[in-house]
């Protein structure tokens, strides 16, 4: 493969629409006759519906319909579908398309307005009136376990969603052996997405087709169209989902959500397309987060730093609904021990129902859980023992020889963890002397003589990436030469249309301005999975490599056939085939694909099938693993708890890299979503479940005059799992960055003796454990 | 009855007269009158600045204004950026420095750095980040916008 | 007569609240295009500022630079380029959120409100001007037109600093501090204000009192510290009392050395 752009900083094609404000986001479609959704919602965390008198709304001058679960017929006004079922699920309680007779959460829907614009359905909200009875909700995590919690929802046994383990090795050995046993607690918060587009539906039902089409703002259009079909009870070949221009996902995009059911279903039910936007605050109140797990951690350890077990209990807060299966809860323990090794583990995880809006992944899922955790244990290694930080993760790596190198933890679907490739030792040392490590203790030595507090942390991680079962493409050549990329991926920002024209152009030697890409719309391609856990780049990649390879192979045996030519002499060059020993026998891939593709009266050329094109579901033998180690460098202002990001060095390994300049930005973009997550994003709840935090003034997001200068090098321990070498790239900046901000902190109030036990850290906490341990 | 007033603006240099309704805003008069939909809502309290357009030459959260108080005045929105086939040298600029990844952002970036690098030709990166921070992003990280604004400066200056 | 009418100004506060339909006005009056309330006007004593003068014109005078340069100083923690070129001098100090820059300066002042109603001016002190909690005391028929901040001495020792999680956001807390002193380096003039630890800006007006003609040394800062511990602060979802107490303490001290330093006094 002549690769040209493969590797290359290629620019985006994606950019010239966004960049003069021609994008066409859910909100941006026009639809003649369309109608404005609104949706009631609860107010309070928990309570029983007792009567709704839509009378006065739908007297409203403009409002068409007000819509509460007694409109709903079979099989609509049943739970929304599981959409990863799994027989670990204790209690599998899912939201009714809108609340019947009890809320539990705060922003649950209960009913749909429907009217001429968005502002007179918004008006309409308050007319809609509702008798609740208050409940006495549960709120947090700890407490959800207890035996006698207040029940999350009003007729379960308990609150218990699932309890799983992980375990491997002989924990209980090595806890006698080791010299030490040391212990960690901590909590972790993550946050919401955030992305700035909130999510958005429009449905267009064609009663004379019985076909219905939705735009949804979604990071899974295929997850859209099955769930709906079986929600529906209708065949999936009615059912068109598209995503348009998305602005970002970031993960809670990816689900099914009731407005996607409603919405549709009001669109069949008046036959009018109907648009609903999620305005900021419902978008902190009703789509999904991934806030709080709690963690108590055990560390066998000997003298000279070696892990030999961690032995551990997790309660993570599902939220009030599972309509995302337990993915939250498996890639919180999966991950474990990072890249480390250690030789024994066990693991237990609650997860409990809460009355409070549904978690589920948040970039990175429960990655940057995992990860922390590991970092936690190596930091109260080196404190508790006075050992070296980097010292204690060399010591405790996987070494380079190990791979393919089996943890010993078995995953959820049955198969082994296995990491295919790394070497963890090089990338740490790596970021090490991006942020001068060695230099740094001098450095803060004497900021601190000037009054000055300045800290150094680091944190490294394994990201299991590219998982299957696939992502197909389609690769096929009209007769200009010009070629047509389909594909079941779904893009929110991540590039995926240009990284699909370089492998292509690559492979069939043509200029990526002469390929016109396809994607995230159900119609354009059969079979999709959805973009999560940095897996569509390993998987669109290996595809369409695939799918170019046939296509190329299929244009060069029929071209040898025609050009009288060895298939081996044969040689492509900007879509002209040619002999490379007497260059004027040519002809070029436009030529070929009209001789696979005539019209009436011609005939395919024997021994082909029809079309020159390919398609493709391949994917990655199994899951690639991306790594990462970052180094970050703080300043702590005692006096008001402020933490001053200084320097960020990131060293990354994703494989080889299909475009550098994307991988770069996914893995900026990621440093600062898990700087958002260590010290700014908090969502807060009161004792009633009563949501704090529901505005940007309230909620803080990382701006741009916070952000340290962000470091990278990259490092490329290629995949042996797919022919590209590749690994997938989303999430691996976020991943480890709560542990190096958390550990730098530490470091720089080590004379304090203060050991960080949450995240965010916020000022106030900060000074609360300055003062009290002076 | 809803409730109207005619207004007369210049949007993009072309003249506008019409009724729009008084509640709204003026995000919601060009989104919705005139069909520009470049112009974004990403919060409607006036703080991630997606919605920043140029009024009068001035960066102004549309979302903050209503769209009677346009009467009179001139509006650049990101439509109105580009001079025909010619990117503006910031929409160039974000282009070749990989300064936006989902773009829903990108219009307040653009129109703030238009009316920032007018007032300040040649800026550190201390006030880029300074002239930004009323804009949020949540994909990019800033770093690449910041490189682009740098960019996008240089190539203003040598105009 | 309007029953349900809120005033416009810069709509930088207004607006987020119509947008959320916290507050839901009949009507709204738009006072943008009220010329006579948009000035900045030197007096022998005093700087009079129209209420609808916007933030980015204070910050770009000559005048207010010279006179009174802790407003530069505190402005440029207001917000962000975009909302100073609409958010108004007025409009903030109605609003009158607890941790305002513009209300702080205004109670560092001492500034004098003038109110316009039907029935006409009357002009309002500072320290009278909060009612409750983001509410001045304006009936719904009131118009604040214009402050008056009387004039310091030109070499007059400044600071304002505050504490935000982020650049632009409001304060968690602030300290404004104004200092004048004799020629023996004695305090001949002095106010302290803290804003964000309890419902409107604080006044250290006793504090102030007491060291008229000390001399500023570290035991002097240390009291002002020691003083800072008296006040009431308020807890919230956000930030609990104690912590308002400590940072007011630490930004009362950093002001005060800032201040003095640029009064030429002692560090």
């Amino acid at each position: 493969m002549g690769a040209r752009y493969f590797g290359a900083e290629v620019l985006r094609g994606e950019d010239k629409p966004l960049i003069t404000g021609k994008g066409q986001y859910v909100d941006d479609i026009r639809l003649p006759g369309v109608l404005h959704g609104a949706f009631v919602r609860s107010p309070h965390a928990h309570a029983l519906i007792k009567t709704i008198d839509t009378t006065d709304a739908q007297r409203l001058e403009g409002v068409h319909a007000v819509f509460t679960f007694s409109d709903l017929e079979e099989p609509i006004n049943r739970p929304a579908v599981q959409t990863y079922p799994s027989p670990l699920i204790k209690q599998d309680l899912r939201p009714l398309p809108l609340a019947r007779d009890e809320v539990c959460f705060v922003g649950e829907a209960i009913a749909f307005i429907v009217a001429d614009t968005r502002h007179i359905a918004e008006d309409a909200i308050p007319l809609v009136k509702i008798e609740f009875e208050v409940l006495e909700p549960i709120v947090r995590v700890k407490d959800a376990v207890l035996k006698n919690a207040p029940l999350a929802h009003k007729d379960s046994k308990d609150n218990i969603v699932a309890k799983l383990n992980v375990s491997y090795g002989n924990i209980i050995q090595d806890f006698k052996a080791a010299d030490h046993i040391l212990e960690t607690k901590f909590l972790q918060h993550r946050g919401g997405c955030h992305s700035m587009e909130g999510r958005a539906v429009l449905a267009n039902y064609t009663a004379s087709l019985d076909e219905l089409t939705i735009w949804s703002a979604t990071q899974c259009p295929y997850l859209i169209r099955r769930s709906l079909a079986s929600q529906f009870e209708m065949s999936e070949s009615r059912i068109r989902v598209i995503a348009p221009d998305v602005g970002g996902g970031f993960g809670p995009k990816a689900g099914f959500y009731v407005e996607e059911i409603i919405v549709p279903w009001a669109s069949r039910k008046l036959e009018r397309p109907i648009k609903w936007v999620e305005d900021r605050r419902e978008h902190f109140l009703s789509t999904n987060t991934q806030r709080d797990t709690w963690w108590e951690i055990e560390i066998a350890a000997n003298d000279d730093g070696r892990v030999l077990g961690v032995k551990g209990r997790i309660i993570l807060d599902n939220g009030a609904y599972i309509p995302y299966g337990l993915l939250l809860p498996f890639t919180t323990i999966t991950p474990l021990p990072g890249p480390y090794k250690i030789s024994s583990l066990d693991v237990t995880q609650d997860v409990v129902f809460t009355n409070t809006v549904t978690n589920s992944p948040v970039r990175g899922a429960g990655r940057p859980n995992a990860a922390y955790a590991m970092e936690r244990v190596m930091e109260t290694v080196a404190r508790s023992l006075g050992l070296e930080p980097a010292e204690v993760r060399r010591k405790n790596f996987v070494h380079k020889n190990d791979f393919p190198y089996e943890t010993g933890l078995i995953h959820f679907n049955g198969r082994p963890m296995i990491y295919d490739s790394g070497d963890y030792h090089k990338l740490l040392e790596e970021a090490l002397k991006l942020a001068d490590y060695d230099g740094f203790t001098s450095r803060q030595v004497t900021a601190r003589k000037a009054g000055r507090f300045l800290g150094m942390g680091i944190s490294s991680c394994i990201e299991d990436t590219g998982v299957g079962p696939y992502e197909g493409v389609t690769v096929r050549v009209d007769h200009l030469g010009k070629v047509y990329i389909s594909s079941g991926a779904a893009s929110q920002g991540q590039g995926h249309k240009t990284i699909l024209r370089q492998i292509v152009a690559d492979e069939l030697d043509i200029s990526i301005d002469d390929i016109h890409v396809e994607i995230g719309d159900t119609s354009k391609f059969p079979q999709g999975v959805g973009t999560v856990a940095s897996r569509v780049g390993v998987n669109i990649g290996t595809a369409a490599f695939s799918a170019a390879k046939e296509v190329r192979e299929k244009a060069l045996g029929l071209a040898a056939e025609i050009l009288n030519v060895e298939y081996d002499d044969l040689e492509i060059e900007d879509g002209i085939i040619r002999d490379k020993a007497r260059s004027n026998i040519t002809i070029t891939l436009g030529e070929l694909a009209l001789k696979f593709a005539p019209m009436s009266g011609g005939a395919v050329p024997t021994g082909y099938t029809a079309s020159l094109e390919a398609t493709s579901y391949d994917g990655s033998k199994g899951p690639p693993h991306a790594s990462g180690s970052n180094v970050c460098e703080v300043e702590v202002d005692i006096g008001t708890g402020e933490v001053k990001l200084l320097n960020y060095s990131v060293a990354h390994d994703c494989g080889r890299k299909i475009n550098p300049l994307i991988v770069e930005g996914q893995i900026v973009g990621g440093v600062v979503h898990g700087i958002g997550n260590a010290l700014f994003e908090e969502m807060i709840y009161d004792e009633s479940g009563q949501p704090q935090t529901t505005n940007y003034g309230e909620y803080l997001l990382p701006l741009a005059t916070e952000m340290p200068p962000i470091n990278i090098v990259h490092q490329e321990t290629p995949s042996p799992l797919n022919p590209l070498g590749l690994k997938g790239a989303g999430e691996g900046g976020t991943i480890p960055a709560a542990g190096a901000i958390v550990s730098a902190i530490e470091n720089a109030l080590k004379e304090f003796d203060v050991i960080i036990d949450k995240y965010p850290v916020t000022p106030e906490y900060l000074c609360n454990l300055i003062d009290g341990n002076r | 009855m809803v409730d109207q007033r005619n207004i007369d603006v210049n949007v993009n240099g072309k003249s506008y007269s019409g009724a729009v309704e008084t509640r709204f805003s003026l995000a919601d008069f060009l989104r919705e009158n005139l069909g520009l939909t470049g112009t974004h809502l990403g919060c409607e309290h006036g703080v991630c600045g997606a919605c920043t357009v140029l009024v009068d030459g001035e960066a102004i959260r549309a979302c903050l204004m209503l769209g009677v108080q346009a009467n009179g005045k001139h509006i650049t929105t990101i439509e109105g950026l580009a001079d025909g086939n010619n990117l503006h040298p910031v929409q160039e600029a974000f282009w070749k420095n990989h300064g936006l990844q989902c773009g829903y952002c990108t219009p307040g970036f653009l129109t703030t750095l238009v009316a920032f690098l007018r007032e300040n030709p040649d800026p550190n990166e201390e006030e880029i980040r300074e002239a930004i921070s009323g804009n949020i992003c949540r994909c990019t990280g800033y770093q690449n916008i910041v490189a682009a604004a740098k960019a996008a400066a240089e190539v203003l200056r040598a105009k | 007569m309007l029953e349900d009418a809120k005033i416009l100004a810069g709509g930088q506060s207004l607006m987020p609240m119509m947008n959320m339909r916290f507050v839901t006005p009949e009507d709204v009056i738009d006072i943008n295009k009220i010329e006579e309330l948009n000035f900045i006007k030197l007096s022998d004593d005093a700087i009079d500022i129209g209420a609808m003068t916007v933030q980015r014109e204070l910050l770009s005078s000559s005048s207010i630079q010279t006179i009174a340069p802790i407003l530069n100083e505190a402005l440029a923690y207001v917000g962000h380029f975009q909302t100073r070129n609409r958010g108004t001098i007025g409009g903030s100090l109605c609003h009158l959120d607890p941790a305002a820059e513009l209300p702080a300066l205004a109670s560092l002042y001492d500034a004098q409100m003038v109110v316009h109603n039907k029935n006409g001016q009357r002009v309002i002190p500072f320290d009278e001007w909060s009612f409750a909690y983001m509410m001045p005391c304006l009936a719904p028929e009131d118009v604040l037109v214009s402050l008056s901040f009387p004039k310091w001495k030109l070499n007059h020792g400044y600071s304002f600093v505050e504490f935000a999680r982020r650049h632009g956001d409001f304060a968690i807390c602030a300290a404004g501090v104004l200092i004048e002193l004799d020629k023996n380096d004695e305090i001949s003039k002095v106010a302290i204000t803290i804003a964000g630890a309890d419902v409107k800006p604080i006044r250290l007006k006793a504090f102030e009192l007491d060291i008229i003609g000390q001399k500023v040394n570290e035991d002097l800062i240390r009291s002002a510290v020691e003083e800072v511990k008296k006040i009431e602060t308020m807890s919230d979802a956000y930030y609990s009392s104690s912590y308002r107490k400590r940072l007011a303490g630490t930004l009362v001290e950093r002001a005060l050395i800032k201040a003095l330093e640029r009064a030429g006094g002692p560090t």
